[in-house]
C-alpha cells in the first residue's frame, strides 16, 4: 500500500500557511510529514496526515485547492549512508523520483522518508523485492 | 509652420461648404457602387439627394467594425479592383482583419494629411525623421513614410524594434525627429540610460507619437527623458491610418483634417449626435477617399470636439486626446486585444471555464504590462511544481503566439478573484488613460 499525501495550492501571501495549519489543527488532525515547494509566486504544500479524508474535506470546505496523491513512505536507517542505500536501490531498478522529504516519524534508529516516484506500483514492487520496510499509514 | 494654409486656416463656413460638396459626391458614389451601403440607404429610406446640408450627415447610416468583418475583404470597395495600388490591414491579431485599400489618389490624400501632421509637430524639409513605426501591413510605418516624403524630409525607414540599432542610427545619422509608439519611445530612453548613452547627445528635438492612448504624465516623462517635444497623433486603419489628427504646438487637443475626415461625437447608447464639448463616441466619415470610403464609422474611442481659432493659427476642429473606449478593447503596446480573446485561450486550455482577471499597468519602464490571474482549479492542480510551471508557460506561449502579447501569468487560489453578481469585472486597467 502506498501512503496518501495531501497537497495544497498556496499563493505566496502572508498568513496562508498559518491558515492551513490552523484549519488542520482545529480539526484535530495530526501532521506526520510536511514539506513545501515554492516558486516566485506560489507554493505547493505537501503533507501526510493521520486522517486524510477529513483533511481533504476541511480544506475544500475552506476554499483551498487540494488533491490527493500516492507516495511511498520508506524506513531508512538513521545512520550515515542510510538514505544512500535506498537511493542506490531505486536508481539501479529504474525508480524515478520526483521529489522527497522526511517525515516527523522517528522510530528506533529509523527515519521515515517520503518519496514521490513516477510509478508508484513499480516502486512498491522494488521495495518488496529488496525487503525494504514501507510505512503504509500513521 | 502650416503645411496647407488654405485648408487648415479656412473659415468654418467655407469648410462646411467644402465638406458638404464632398459628402454629396460620397453618398452618390456609395449608393451607386457599394451594395453594402445601397442596402443600408434603402433600409433607412434615404437617397443621396436628401443631403442638402452638412448636418444631414446625421440621417446617414453608421458603419461598425463587425460589419466590416462581415464584408471582408473587399465589401467596401467603391472602385474597380484594378485601380487599387496598395492594401493595408488593421493590427488586430485574431478574427477577421479590417482592410484599407488605396487608389493612387488615396495615397496622395494620405501623404497630404500625414504631411500636415508632421508639420504641425514642427517637422520640415530640413529634418531627419527616424520612423520607428512598423513597416508592413500595419499602416503606421508606411503612413508616416508618405508624409515625410511629401514634406521633403530625410526619412530613416528603420521600422520598430532593435533598440541598440535605433540609438546608433539616431546618433550616426543625426536624426532630429522621431516617430513611434509613446511606450516604445520610453523604452528607447530606458535602454539608452542602461547602456550609458546620453539622450542629450542626440539631435532629436520632437516627435509624433501614437497608435496607442497615452497620458499627460507620459508626455512629461517622454519630454524629460528624451529631450524632445512630444506630440500626439491619431489615426486608424479603417479611416486611412495615421494622419487623421495631430497636436499643434499648443498641445491641447488634436487638429482633425476635417476636409478629409469628418468627425462627429455621438451618444454611444442612442446614436444621437452630441454638441461640441460633450464627451461621447468619435465617429468618422472619409469625405474624399476613393478605394474603401467609409460612412460614419464608429471608432469606439471616447473624446469631445472643440471649435474656434487656435493660437497656432489653425481653424480646424480639435478633438481632445482619447479619454477611453466604449468597448472593453485593450491596446497593449499598440496591439488590440479584447478580454474575450484571452478568455477563449483559457477556456480552450481546460475543460471548464476558469475564473480569471486581467491587470494592465504601465511598469517602471512605462511600457504596458499585462498580468493574467488564473484561478487554480482542482483539475489542473498538481503536487509537482514543474507541472504547474509548464502550465503557466503554455498559457503564456498561447497568449504570445495567438494575441501577440507578452503576459505574466499568475496562478492564484480559488476565490481570490472578486466575484460579482452582475457583469464580471475582467479587466483592471491601472494605466489611467
Amino acid at each position: 500500500m502506498a501512503l496518501r499525501q495531501i497537497s495544497v495550492f498556496l499563493e505566496n501571501k502572508t498568513g496562508r500557511l498559518a491558515d492551513v495549519s490552523g484549519i488542520v489543527g482545529d480539526g484535530g488532525i495530526n501532521l506526520r510529514a510536511i514539506s513545501i515547494a515554492d516558486t516566485a509566486d506560489f507554493g505547493i504544500l505537501r503533507m501526510i496526515v493521520d486522517k486524510p479524508d477529513e483533511t481533504l474535506m476541511l480544506l475544500e470546505k475552506n476554499g483551498f485547492t487540494a488533491r490527493e496523491n500516492k507516495v511511498l513512505g520508506v524506513e531508512v536507517d538513521d545512520s550515515p549512508g542510510g538514505l544512500a542505500k535506498v537511493m542506490k536501490t531505486f536508481d539501479e531498478n529504474g525508480v524515478n523520483i520526483e521529489y522527497l522529504y522526511s517525515s516527523l516519524e522517528h522510530g528506533q534508529g529509523k527515519a521515515v522518508v517520503i518519496f514521490k516516484v513516477e510509478d508508484v506500483d513499480h516502486g512498491i514492487k522494488i521495495l518488496e523485492k529488496y525487503k525494504m520496510n514501507r510505512v503504509s499509514g500513521f | 509652420m502650416i503645411w496647407n494654409e488654405k485648408i487648415e486656416t479656412m473659415p468654418e463656413a467655407e469648410m462646411k461648404k467644402t465638406q458638404l460638396e464632398s459628402l454629396v459626391k460620397l453618398t452618390e458614389t456609395l449608393y451607386e457602387r457599394v451594395p453594402f451601403y445601397r442596402r443600408k440607404f434603402d433600409e433607412l429610406g434615404i437617397k443621396p439627394a436628401d443631403i442638402q446640408d452638412i448636418c444631414d450627415i446625421e440621417k446617414l447610416p453608421f458603419t461598425t467594425k463587425d460589419e466590416l468583418r462581415e464584408i471582408y475583404p473587399y465589401g467596401l470597395l467603391a472602385v474597380d479592383e484594378s485601380e487599387i495600388v496598395e492594401v493595408h490591414q488593421s493590427s488586430g491579431t485574431t478574427g477577421t482583419p479590417v482592410v484599407d485599400a488605396y487608389t493612387r489618389k488615396d495615397i496622395d490624400i494620405w501623404s497630404e494629411c500625414m504631411a500636415r501632421c508632421l508639420v504641425m509637430a514642427g517637422a520640415g524639409s530640413g529634418d531627419v525623421i527616424q520612423n520607428a513605426y512598423g513597416y508592413g501591413l500595419f499602416t503606421g510605418g508606411i503612413g508616416v513614410h508618405y508624409g515625410a516624403r511629401a514634406i521633403g524630409a530625410n526619412i530613416i525607414p528603420i521600422s520598430g524594434g532593435n533598440t541598440a540599432r535605433q540609438l546608433k542610427v539616431m546618433h550616426d545619422f543625426g536624426a532630429t525627429f522621431l516617430t513611434c509608439t509613446p511606450s516604445y519611445s520610453l523604452y528607447i530612453a530606458e535602454y539608452a540610460h542602461e547602456n550609458g548613452i546620453s539622450m542629450k547627445d542626440m539631435k532629436v528635438r520632437a516627435g509624433c507619437f501614437g497608435a496607442e492612448p497615452w497620458t499627460e504624465e507620459m508626455r512629461k516623462e517622454m519630454e524629460l527623458q528624451l529631450h524632445l517635444d512630444a506630440f500626439d497623433i491619431y489615426g486608424l486603419t479603417e479611416i486611412i491610418g495615421p494622419g487623421v489628427a495631430n497636436e499643434c504646438e499648443c498641445k491641447d487637443g488634436l487638429h482633425v483634417n476635417e476636409d478629409l475626415f469628418y468627425p462627429e461625437i455621438i451618444d454611444s447608447e442612442t446614436g444621437k449626435p452630441l454638441p461640441d464639448g460633450e464627451k461621447g463616441e468619435l465617429v468618422f466619415t472619409t469625405l474624399t477617399k476613393e478605394g474603401t470610403p467609409i460612412l460614419r464609422y464608429r471608432t469606439r474611442d471616447i473624446t469631445y470636439l472643440s471649435r474656434g481659432k487656435c493660437s497656432c493659427g489653425r481653424t480646424s476642429v480639435k478633438m481632445h486626446r482619447l479619454m477611453g473606449r466604449t468597448d472593453d478593447m485593450l491596446i497593449i503596446r499598440g496591439v488590440n486585444v479584447f478580454p474575450t480573446q484571452i478568455e477563449e485561450i483559457l477556456v480552450q486550455m481546460e475543460e471548464t471555464q476558469p475564473h480569471y482577471q486581467i491587470i494592465v499597468d504601465r511598469g517602471k519602464k512605462h511600457l504596458d504590462e499585462v498580468e493574467v490571474w488564473v484561478e487554480v482549479k482542482d483539475q489542473f492542480f498538481s503536487d509537482e511544481t514543474r507541472q504547474m510551471e509548464s502550465l503557466r508557460a503554455r498559457i503564456r506561449g498561447e497568449m504570445k503566439s495567438r494575441l501577440g502579447i507578452n503576459a505574466v501569468i499568475k496562478l492564484v487560489e480559488p476565490k481570490s478573484i472578486e466575484r460579482s453578481t452582475g457583469k464580471a469585472k475582467r479587466v483592471i486597467d491601472k494605466r489611467n488613460l
